[in-house]
């Protein structure tokens, strides 16, 4: 399908754009251990944003997989999980702050240029402020391309290059989204190697009932009707 | 199965006849209260699995709130229990877990709302109380609007993780009597629903009064 729009995000840079409800947005990693730190507001709603806990507690999940539908703290589908090349997406640990960064030594515009090393959380900043929103609009996001395995006591581990270039994922919009991402690495990476991610919005195309994300459970199909009925 | 867990337990040396605060919540109530730096706050699992949904800010600015992902990513572990640190999203500790009689609690669940309960029951929920109300009624006099609702401790409930990524609300740990007990490590904000669910075990199918006790440092 050809693309809308194609943008490439390098690694360690951040980004935001506005997804029309419907269309797709596809993520791909062009460099091994690429991660992307994803935020997801409803566009239409001043306050309405992804909440991982109700996500994966009404689907069973302790990860990001198709066909999972991501969900609101208002119980509305802002998208869903259509396809990926892997079966899990870290969402459990959250974005890397300042302080992860300063652990790779100092860095400043001034001495490496377009190359200093800025946090997830500085980037995520500065997408949202340019969307007249701050830090109290942060919420726990999924770390695209990225896995923390869970131990059995509930310990957690990050797994180093989860993802390979060429990995990919791909979200439908259920309702207009503000989409704000980084590509910084995970705040549980031991090394600064960031990489770069490709987004690419595709038109979609309408779903059915026989839809895999409807059909996944029932709480994925309520959520996915709760964003018909978001205007009313 | 999960009987069999053996969980860690410490036990508090504070007594409650030294308490400056010793309030009881009602089933499906709220509290907010502020505990000053080196204070100490217990909450009581009076009648046993009775899910306390608590968030933390720090005092003085209440965008600098409990972060769940923060404090599960830098403790490197999923539970909660004696010895967590609860960070905030600029990663200050606001509180330490400094005596737990329930050995583990879950901060991945979220809070029960009015609109999820009708994602994950139908929509013949929509009306039942839930804790995402009592968080913003009792938040409101502190400026904790709906921007400002991160995601929650549960107090006493338990949410098991599984090496293949699964998660499910499983029967509580709890007991009549259990309690929690945390140190705040700068003048901390307590915003407390007592979580009125009816929908599942995390209350043991009936919502019961918790106990609150403060003490200063």
């Amino acid at each position: 399908m050809t693309a809308l729009l194609e943008h490439d995000v390098p690694g360690g840079a951040h980004w935001s754009l506005l997804l029309r409800a419907g269309r797709v947005l596809r993520l791909t990693a062009l460099d091994d251990g690429a991660v992307c730190s994803t935020l997801l507001f409803a566009a239409g709603d001043p306050v309405d944003r992804l909440n991982v806990p109700d996500t994966l507690k009404a689907q069973m999940s302790a990860r990001i997989r198709p066909p999972m539908v991501l969900m609101s703290d208002r119980g509305a589908a802002l998208a869903s999980v259509t396809g990926s090349s892997l079966d899990w997406h870290d969402c459990l640990t959250g974005h890397s702050l300042d302080g992860h960064v300063a652990e790779f030594g100092p860095t400043s515009y001034g001495t490496d240029r377009n190359d200093w090393r800025r946090s997830a959380r500085s980037g995520l900043l500065s997408e949202l402020r340019k969307h007249g929103r701050g830090p109290a609009d942060l919420h726990a996001c999924v770390n695209f391309f990225a896995k923390v395995a869970i131990g059995a006591d509930g310990d957690l581990a990050h797994v180093p290059d989860h993802a390979r270039a060429g990995d990919w994922v791909s979200l439908r919009a259920e309702q207009d989204l503000l989409v704000v991402l980084s590509t910084a690495p995970h705040p549980m990476s031991t090394a600064w190697a960031p990489g770069a991610v490709r987004a690419e919005v595709e038109a979609g195309a309408p779903y059915g009932p026989d839809d895999p994300s409807v059909t996944f459970r029932p709480e994925s199909a309520r959520a996915l009707a709760n964003a018909q009925a978001v205007l009313a | 199965m999960t009987a069999t867990l053996t969980l860690p337990t410490v036990e508090s040396a504070l007594r409650a006849e030294d308490a400056v605060l010793d309030v009881t919540v009602a089933a499906g109530d709220g509290f907010l209260g502020r505990v000053p730096a080196g204070g100490s706050f217990r909450i009581v699992d009076l009648h046993g699995n009775q899910a306390a949904d608590t968030l933390f800010y720090d005092a003085d600015d209440v965008t600098n709130r409990y972060s769940a992902m923060d404090t599960i990513r830098e403790q490197r572990a999923a539970y909660l229990t004696a010895g967590s640190r609860l960070l905030s999203q600029d990663g200050d500790p606001l509180v330490t877990i400094t005596a737990d009689t329930c050995g583990r609690h879950d901060t991945l669940g979220g809070a029960c709302a009015q609109e999820s309960n009708v994602v994950r029951y139908g929509m013949h929920t929509r009306h039942q109380h839930a804790c995402r109300e009592t968080f913003l009624r009792y938040g409101a006099p502190a400026g904790i609007g709906a921007r400002e609702l991160g995601h929650n401790v549960n107090f006493f409930m338990n949410v098991p993780l599984t090496p293949d990524g699964g998660l499910s609300f499983a029967d509580g740990l709890s007991a009549p009597g259990r309690y929690v007990e945390v140190r705040a490590e700068r003048d901390v904000l307590v915003l407390i629903s007592n979580c009125p669910q009816l929908n599942n075990p995390c209350n043991g199918w009936d919502p019961t009064p918790i106990r609150l006790l403060g003490w200063t440092a």
